[in-house]
């Protein structure tokens, strides 16, 4: 057999989960949908002493907008459930956009929305979409609960603020200002393959076209999620021009990003991709803007 | 650790089976070792190949990234579980064989276990999608060109039929 041996533990209730973990703590890991953690078993690189396996407790599983028009989605949802949603086509569409990029069809059928956030592979769309959109994740352990920001959730290479009593039960992403665009793009060398770069974008626009809020974020180009602020800054109080997207572009990808080459693709290659994409990016994000009739 | 046996019962291919096994045997190894359906071929076993893929549930999934305790009151079926008579192929098989969709067939198990729910959501496929729903298995006989063929005849016949 493939991984060392593990208690293998299925609560019935989620209240039972927290109740495991406050006891278990870092011995026991949460079992979502094991498309990263059950390869790593294999390999022994991991060898939990517990596995809290999450996948029957439904109350974890939903998709809703809540009454201030925030999307909730639990921490147990399946990546492929929500990329078929049309709540989340409508409310979140660059989640919508970019969850045909993660990993294949196959994996997606199983991966979580949570376990995915939790992983916080730098390599990973969703952390990416998670800083994007401005996500909070709802942590709860057996006595507390608590929403953290994307921005503070994601502390480094497979690394997340999460304590380790508490479990992700749910995101909430909030609405979109009006006016606003967006776009996901990355390249890999095979379709579902870990990506070389990529990056997400979003531009809200005021009344006279200008951009009041724009956010560049991108993968494997650091410890985590890298957000460029400055070449977000770039765009603020500005209309769209392709010297304005190029301004930006060169900013994020010489100077913000810090990625860390691999066999695939050199430094150099990923700050060229990270210009490219952010150019396209932000042109695909304006047009968008502009269209929008909300 | 002392070893921990969990007893179960799960329904492969139409067929109830009881079982008792550790929490770490991998849903891939238990098909093969405990119940000797060895029509699912284990590569990689860390998600990259596909060689592996299963319907869970009717959904597509590999199954050395789910441990078969996780299998409990779910349907699975295998490549066994395909074809209707044992004298007669499933068409999508009868597809692959005449277009030379396979060579040395080890990557065909998971290639029509992922194509049979690709095909009944999208009967009439482009050839880029095609190459898209096959992009998480690996094949490294065929080139995929006659996989693509393939499928494009599986998909032509169910039109007319």
């Amino acid at each position: 057999m493939k991984p060392a041996p593990f208690d293998y533990l299925k609560p019935a209730t989620l209240e039972e989960a927290l109740a495991i973990k406050a006891q278990l703590g870092e011995d026991a890991k949460v079992l979502a949908g094991g498309q990263s953690l059950i390869p790593t078993m294999n390999y022994r690189l991991v060898q939990p002493a517990a596995l809290i396996d999450l996948n029957e407790l439904s109350e974890l599983d939903h998709i809703h907008v809540d009454g201030e028009g925030n999307l909730r989605i639990g921490a147990m949802t399946r990546q492929r459930r929500v990329e078929f949603d049309s709540t989340v086509k409508k409310v979140a569409p660059l989640l919508h956009e970019t969850l045909p990029f993660v990993a294949h069809p196959q994996i997606r059928n199983r991966g979580t929305i949570g376990g995915s956030l939790v992983h916080a592979d730098p390599a990973s769309e969703l952390p990416v979409i998670a800083l994007a959109t401005g996500v909070r994740c709802r942590a709860k352990s057996i006595h507390t609960e608590r929403w953290i920001p994307a921005e503070d959730f994601f502390m480094g290479m497979f690394m997340t603020a999460l304590q380790p009593e508490e479990i992700l039960v749910e995101i909430s992403l909030p609405a979109m200002l009006s006016r606003t665009g967006w776009s996901f793009m990355e390249v890999s060398r095979r379709k579902g393959d870990y990506a070389m770069m990529g990056v997400a974008t979003m531009v809200s626009l005021d009344g006279e076209g200008r951009c009041a809020e724009g956010g560049l974020v991108y993968l494997n180009a650091g410890d985590g999620p890298v957000k460029a602020k400055r070449a977000a800054d770039v765009l603020k109080g500005e209309k769209y021009s392709e010297a304005l997207v190029e301004k930006s572009a060169w900013e994020a990808s010489r100077k913000e990003i810090d990625p860390f080459g691999s066999v695939h693709a050199s430094i150099d290659y990923q700050r060229h991709l990270a210009y490219v994409l952010t150019k396209r990016a932000l042109e695909r994000a304006f047009e968008r803007a502009q269209a929008s009739d909300i | 650790m002392k070893k921990t046996l969990h007893r179960f019962t799960l329904s492969v291919n139409g067929q109830e089976h009881s079982c008792e096994v550790e929490a770490r045997l991998l849903l891939s190894d238990f098909l093969r070792h405990e119940l000797g359906l060895t029509g699912t071929h284990v590569g990689c076993e860390h998600g990259v190949c596909g060689a592996c893929t299963i319907l869970f549930d009717g959904q597509a999934v590999r199954s050395c990234l789910m441990f078969a305790v996780q299998a409990r009151g779910h349907e699975i079926t295998t490549v066994e579980g395909l074809a209707a008579h044992q004298d007669r192929l499933h068409p999508l098989q009868q597809a692959f064989w005449e277009a030379h969709g396979l060579q040395c067939g080890f990557c065909t198990p998971g290639i029509l276990m992922t194509l049979i729910p690709f095909l009944a959501e999208n009967p009439s496929p482009t050839e880029a999608e095609i190459r898209e729903a096959i992009s998480g298995n690996l094949c490294r006989c065929t080139g995929y060109q006659s996989i693509v063929e393939a499928v494009e005849l599986a998909a032509e016949r169910s039109e007319k039929s």
